[in-house]
């Protein structure tokens, strides 16, 4: 099939990147904003939403801005690193991650408010420990909700346009993902690859929602 | 640990999943970190792609890989010095980028890592040199662009009598051009609209692509019904047989120059002079020639 290859796998990369982070960096995030009664906890659960309804080119700009080589989070990691972030692999999944956040944390969110209170209570009674209680009872249970939130998540990362295309430029096989490699086919009237590109895009969504159907459905993979 | 074990026996099968979107990442990173996307399909991508690939270990063709930014009106003419070049310069590699020359500037004003920029006009290299992100005394130029008019073969419009007074017809519901503030050949549009006194009656008709190259597909696939185009895309393979265009007269907006320049973060300097030589030299002029481009004046 004519398709951009190097973008296909670059897409799996920067998604796959994305979602491992989310998933490590949502947890915590997600159970700490359903179960805290710090007032400014409204706020935080604002910021994380923010990505959900913000332009994505607002975001690309806020990010190129400040974590340019000379910007306000940039200069301080280039100095310390040597690394620079708009326009590497690197920078892509940090914008990739920001973006998705609401993707990841709201789902995470839902599943952990949706646990029983009693059942984790009763955990801490009858004498197991906060994290073994997390680990044997609140995590089992959301569990079906998280996964929802990991697929949505990678289905989501995989298709990110606006943030990707500012921060990330276009370069090939660097951050030329399969929706910016749709947008130049099209721009250079390449329509047969576009729509090919195009057509895998939309099976891996397909798919990967199927997936999530089936799931809820016979709950094989729970 | 009892339970993180009993924990995973339970969900072994979405637990392995999760794991090995994991592992896949560091894996990843740990790729990139070392400056390279690896590509487990290189044997499947075309070769007439000039986006080419880096590959793993291959440290020649990564010391004498060239990454230009171009102007969107280069997107034909320049594949295809790149290809020829690739051709004459065993295991070098060209890889290119196109976009207006505007948002190209912006990018690399942040440190896009290119090797060689060469733009639809002298201002933005110039530009480059002066913040110090391109090499002083690397600017040259290597070529004049052209505008045209340009309709879709089945258009009733009688481009070739009615000359500029085309952009007037009534079945002009949409005039496509390049965004001014981005791309140079949108500047020198609008710039010959004025001068052509029909600006001010096609003002509210205007659509603005991008850069020339998505103007261009505004009126190639219908969304428009006439373009201000750059004379390389209306004369390159996408367009040459679906439309007709008429030269816009070269007196009526400022000469379209287009010139290049070495940028600050070059990995591999001789090579992209090399680059350089050979677009401003007989084969790449020649290739330039064809599609329409005018050689610079000395």
């Amino acid at each position: 099939m004519n398709i951009d290859w190097p973008a296909f796998w670059l897409t799996l990369q920067v998604a796959g990147c994305t979602t491992s982070v989310l998933f490590l960096l949502g947890i915590p995030l997600a159970y700490w904003l359903s179960t805290s009664r710090w007032p400014g906890r409204s706020l935080v659960s604002a910021c994380v939403t923010l990505p959900l309804v913000l332009p994505p080119t607002v975001l690309g700009f806020y990010l190129l801005i400040t974590l340019s080589p000379d910007g306000l989070i940039g200069r301080p990691i280039t100095a310390l690193t040597g690394l620079k972030i708009p326009f590497t692999f690197f920078g892509i999944v940090v914008g990739s991650v920001v973006c998705n956040l609401p993707f990841a944390v709201r789902p995470f969110m839902a599943a952990f408010a949706g646990v029983d209170r009693r059942l984790i209570e009763a955990a801490w009674c009858l004498g197991v420990s906060p994290w073994q209680t997390f680990l044997r009872v609140t995590l089992p249970i959301a569990w079906p909700g998280i996964l929802a939130g990991i697929v949505l998540t990678f289905a989501h990362a995989m298709g990110e346009f606006g943030v990707i295309l500012m921060l990330g430029g276009n370069i090939p096989a660097v951050t030329r993902t399969l929706s910016i490699s749709i947008y130049d086919d099209v721009q250079m009237m390449n329509y047969e690859r576009a729509g090919q590109t195009s057509f895998v895009l939309l099976i891996c969504a397909f798919v990967l929602l199927s997936l999530l159907q089936v799931r809820t459905k016979r709950g094989w993979w729970v | 640990m009892q339970f993180v074990g009993q924990f995973i026996r339970e969900r072994t099968k979405p637990l392995l999943a999760v794991l090995s979107l994991i592992l896949f990442a560091i894996y990843s990173f740990a790729g990139c970190s070392r400056g390279t996307i690896s590509n487990p399909n290189e044997a499947e991508s075309t070769p007439h792609q000039t986006a080419t690939v880096l590959s793993h270990g291959n440290k020649l063709a990564e010391n004498r890989l060239v990454r230009i930014a171009a102007a969107s009106d280069l997107k034909f003419a320049l594949e295809e010095v790149a290809s020829e070049y690739e051709h004459a310069h065993h295991g070098a590699t060209i890889q290119t980028t196109f976009g207006a020359s505007g948002t190209l500037f912006a990018q690399l004003t942040h440190g896009a890592p290119f090797d060689l920029f060469l733009s639809a006009d002298l201002k933005y290299p110039e530009k480059l040199v002066e913040q110090g992100q391109a090499l002083p005394g690397s600017e040259f130029r290597f070529a004049v662009g052209h505008l045209v008019l340009w309709v879709p073969a089945k258009s009733e419009v009688d481009l070739e009598s009615l000359g500029i007074q085309a952009v007037l017809d009534s079945r002009v519901k949409k005039l496509a051009i390049a965004n001014p503030q981005l791309a140079p050949y949108g500047r020198a549009a609008e710039a010959a609209l004025k001068s052509l006194q029909v600006y001010e009656k096609v003002v509210d008709r205007l659509v603005m692509g991008e850069n020339i190259a998505q103007t261009a597909q505004f009126v190639e696939s219908g969304a428009a019904e006439m373009g201000v185009l750059s004379l390389s895309l209306a004369t390159s393979p996408a367009l040459k047989n679906k439309g007709r265009y008429w030269r816009i007269p070269a007196t009526a907006y400022p000469k379209l120059e287009q010139g290049g320049v070495i940028l600050k973060a070059c990995q591999n300097v001789q090579t992209a002079q090399d680059v350089q030589k050979f677009l401003t030299g007989p084969k790449g002029q020649q290739i330039l020639h064809k599609f329409g481009f005018d050689a610079p004046e000395k």
